[in-house]
């Protein structure tokens, strides 16, 4: 069995729409800017990449509006992503047309990636204020006083997996659902577990794909104590996240959701569906390092991961036409990255165009593996591999063949790579439909 | 799934954590001897919660299960109780740990890791107290002043393991698995679904060996501020022992615990070649979302049904071949109807003759690692031909009349058994397992 891609979705710092993101990493446009929820001026790290503003109410059907005060941001940006998927595959669910829908609810899942949604402190705090004495939280007084000023439903904001939920229950997606927490590596996980879902039979169409807000005083807190948030270049956000660069200078975080329509040959063709890729292989991996942060100097955990999925795939390395790779900015794992990949493709790993998209779109987590297939689905439609950004000389350590000028070619196979801190890896291999 | 993929799964290996014991064994003698895990809320002081007490892990040394505490006695408290059923289940599935040099007979490149697994608590004191700094009185907070509070207190390695991928990441550098790993997070079905998809990463070929379950604990002031704000939670705080009453008509909510359950899955013929004792067949796998709505299920039980029926069919059965059902059973309100409504809708005529029960009436609600632990306890029911009860069923619900296997353990032929979880926002996931017989096939 065959699993294609028929339809993307994504809301980036570079728009609403996955058109925004490709017209945007094909002009080399940042997403990042100065952070505008919070003040930051105290923060090592004063820039995110920030989705552009949009109301939740214009992406949700009516008798969904009520809803909408249930959704934090991970839930809202994952929603509209959803949205422009399902649209743009042309397919009609309950959301924009409850009498022609032209999915079968129960044989339709939802695999998103998610993480711990950070909460919204502005709201929990008027209740948190309450409980205090002597300038110091008293749990005693706020069980007493102010616990029963929280909003009933405050939890079911942030658990993850209510943005599958919420997608879920839009559309009626009635099958298999489920949501992968693995960090900065989920929306690729995620995508992987949906090819898996279809083809063991267990779904006939799967939304996928993974979305994550991390702009937030906590998050950025967290990454700034860990060493991997950038700390030079508030005064110029555009140059701030230099992937594979000599400069290289740690992550930029931001905000993203991003997803693809998954279908079965069958469906597909039978539908008569516009297919943007088809899925050749899969594989994943873990690292092994009480450094839980980082990846492992050899990167053997991508290594791993790439074999796998060329395994999956059957192909040889030369086959591959493009990597889109994790490729954060920090500067021990994006050596670890390349040497990972340079160790599975061999001496084609020196010289496969390599397009990191970070630089513009940011660091957005559970985001972020979703983004970049979705870019790659983009490059082998358009037979088009845009200049990457902000790699002017790249890090002799890291041997990849960073894209310096855009390239038009036909893409017959894409790389898209991932790993994350705590580990784990994955790859996945997209396939022209047109060999 | 496609038969012609299909490769058969066995349990090799067992571990837990939780309210009842330190393993297997206690928790089964717990169970089958009426225990409960619940007492009065001691991680933090709960004294004016509108919910007092919860069902703890108490006395845990992660020294006990790891000759390299260091290397993670920073992890949160369920990455923790993951080491220590991780440890009993690799001993009794006869897999090394803490070694870099296996020789154990697996590839660690085909041995992988999906537990269903919660994020780490929030550390209450620098969370709390930083807003509280930044708080000006008039709805905004001063970032300046939160930001000097949180970076004098805020360390990085607890940081991240606040992140829910990290329980996972001790798991793999304990076993050094380098095979499929993930994690997910679909609240009180996590576990049940990472032992279904660890099933189909098997069956499809890509490993040898899976360390499937799940780790959470959300007995932390925010966690339980939550669940109470939902009234999901019983109050019954003159009571803790009995508060958790599934079915019953006086049942008020759920009562919450923590804790770690891990099983080995293996290929049948991996476990063959290793010489390994089989304790269990997975047999099926259901997964659904009720796409309803995020507050409640669907009052016609629509995704659990589905779910049942999918985990029926991927296992070739039909209604009247379930010995057993281990309910979701949380003793709330809601899933108990809704629950036993799916029953009745699946099994029809047979529901009646069917025993169902929920340990959470002992054990509590382990959340995310809920659904691991009671697919133990069904491996130990077939095993033992013993079915563990519903503990506190003193009072009916004349609207539910299943046989709910009241207050007693009771001897009966078990071969096959079903374990059922349902999370908030309609995430069904049910699991069926057999007991292992030589040169079948199911």
């Amino acid at each position: 069995m065959t699993v294609c891609i028929t339809g993307l979705g994504a809301i980036t710092p570079l728009g609403l729409s996955y058109k925004d993101l490709w017209s945007g990493i094909c002009s080399g446009k940042s997403g990042i800017s100065r952070i505008a929820t919070f003040d930051p001026s105290s923060f090592k790290c004063q820039i995110a990449g920030q989705v552009p503003a949009f109301s939740i109410r214009d992406y949700v059907p009516k008798s969904i509006r009520k809803t909408t005060k249930l959704m934090s941001r991970d839930i809202e940006i994952a929603i509209v992503a959803a949205n422009e998927a399902f649209k743009d595959a042309g397919i009609s669910t309950k959301a924009f047309d409850e009498q022609n829908i032209t999915i079968n609810p129960k044989r339709s899942a939802i695999i998103f990636g998610a993480n711990s949604i950070s909460c919204d402190l502005l709201e929990i705090a008027p209740s948190i204020a309450k409980g205090v004495v002597d300038g110091k939280f008293d749990i005693r007084k706020w069980g007493t006083d102010s616990i029963e000023t929280v909003t009933p439903l405050w939890l079911l904001k942030y658990l993850p997996n209510m943005l599958a939920c919420h997608i879920g229950i839009i559309h009626d997606l009635q099958g298999p659902s489920n949501t992968i927490t693995c960090a900065e590596s989920a929306g690729l996980l995620a995508i992987g577990e949906a090819y898996q879902i279809i083809l063991r039979g267990d779904a006939e169409l799967a939304l996928a794909g993974g979305g994550e807000s991390k702009v937030n005083p906590i998050v950025h807190m967290r990454q700034s104590l860990l060493k991997r948030a950038n700390d030079d270049s508030n005064d110029k956000p555009e140059e701030a996240c230099r992937p594979f660069d000599e400069n290289a200078n740690g992550c930029i975080f931001g905000e993203a959701a991003a997803c693809v329509v998954m279908e079965d040959e069958q469906r597909a063709k039978g539908r008569g569906a516009k297919v943007y890729a088809t899925v050749a292989g899969f594989g994943q991996s873990c690292s092994l390092n009480t450094n839980y942060q980082a990846l492992e100097a050899d990167g053997k955990a991508v290594r791993y991961a790439i074999e796998s999925a060329l395994e999956n795939a059957k192909i040889k390395p030369e086959e591959i036409d493009l990597i889109v790779p994790h490729g954060t900015a920090v500067v021990s794992d994006d050596i670890a990255e390349a040497a990972g990949i340079r160790a599975a493709l061999g001496n084609a790993g020196q010289t496969i165009s390599v397009l990191p998209t970070k630089s513009m779109v940011s660091n957005t987590g559970a985001g972020a593996g979703a983004i970049d297939v979705v870019t790659a689905c983009c490059c082998m439609n358009e037979g088009l591999i845009p200049a990457a950004k902000n790699c002017t000389a790249v890090n002799k350590n890291c041997k990849l063949n960073i894209v310096k000028e855009p390239i038009k070619k036909k893409i017959n196979y894409a790389l898209c790579t991932t790993y994350t801190y705590g580990g784990q890896t994955a790859a996945l291999i997209l396939k022209n439909e047109n060999i | 799934m496609n038969e012609n993929m299909k490769q058969r799964v066995v349990i090799t290996g067992m571990g837990i954590i939780c309210p009842l014991g330190h393993s297997i064994a206690e928790m089964w003698d717990g169970i089958l001897n009426g225990k409960s895990g619940m007492a009065e809320t001691t991680i933090f002081d709960a004294s004016t919660y509108p919910t007092k007490f919860c069902s703890e892990v108490k006395n845990y040394q992660l020294s006990k299960y790891t000759k390299n505490p260091d290397v993670h006695n920073h992890g949160n408290r369920h990455s923790q109780f993951a080491i220590g059923a991780v440890n009993q289940a690799c001993t009794q599935a006869k897999i090394q740990f803490d070694t870099e040099n296996p020789t154990d007979g697996i590839d660690r490149r085909r041995m992988g890791i999906y537990l269903g697994a919660g994020e780490g608590p929030v550390d209450s004191d620098i969370f709390f107290n930083s807003i509280v700094q930044g708080w000006d009185g008039n709805g905004t907070i001063d970032w300046q002043k939160w930001h000097a509070y949180s970076q004098s207190k805020m360390q990085a390695k607890a940081e991240l393991e606040q992140e829910p991928n990290m329980p996972a990441a001790h798991v793999a550098v304990f076993t050094g698995a380098r095979g499929p790993v993930r994690s997910c997070l679909t609240a009180c079905a996590a576990s049940t679904q990472a032992v279904g998809e660890a099933l189909r990463i098997l069956q499809l070929g890509q490993a040898d060996v899976m360390i499937a379950g799940g780790a959470h604990s959300m007995i932390h002031p925010l966690g339980i501020m939550g669940f109470n704000r939902l009234t999901a939670l019983s109050t019954r705080n003159d009571s803790p022992t009995t508060a958790s009453r599934p079915f019953t008509e006086s049942r008020d909510g759920f009562v919450i615990g923590e804790g770690a359950a891990i099983v080995i899955l293996e290929t049948l013929e991996s476990a063959k070649k290793r010489g390994v004792q089989i304790l269990a067949e997975v047999i099926g796998y259901g997964s659904s979302s009720d796409a309803f709505r995020v507050t409640d299920m669907h009052e016609d039980a629509r995704g659990a049904v589905a779910a049942i029926e999918a985990a029926l069919k991927d296992a070739n059965l039909t209604n009247k071949d379930i010995d057993y059902v281990s309910t979701h059973g949380t003793s709330t309100s809601e899933n108990d109807s809704i629950e036993t409504k799916a029953i009745k809708t699946v099994f029809k005529e047979e529901a009646k003759n069917t025993p169902v029960s929920s340990i959470k009436s002992m054990m509590g609600h382990l959340i995310g690692a809920a659904g691991a632990a009671e697919l133990i306890s069904c491996v130990l029911a077939i095993r033992d031909g013993i079915l563990p009860p519903t503990a506190n069923y003193n009072d009916p619900d004349p609207q539910l009349d299943l046989d709910y296997v009241p207050n007693k353990p009771r001897k009966a032929d078990i071969k096959i058994a079903m374990k059922e979880s349902f999370g908030f926002g309609g995430q069904n996931n049910v699991v069926i397992i057999k007991r292992y017989e030589p040169g079948t096939t199911n």
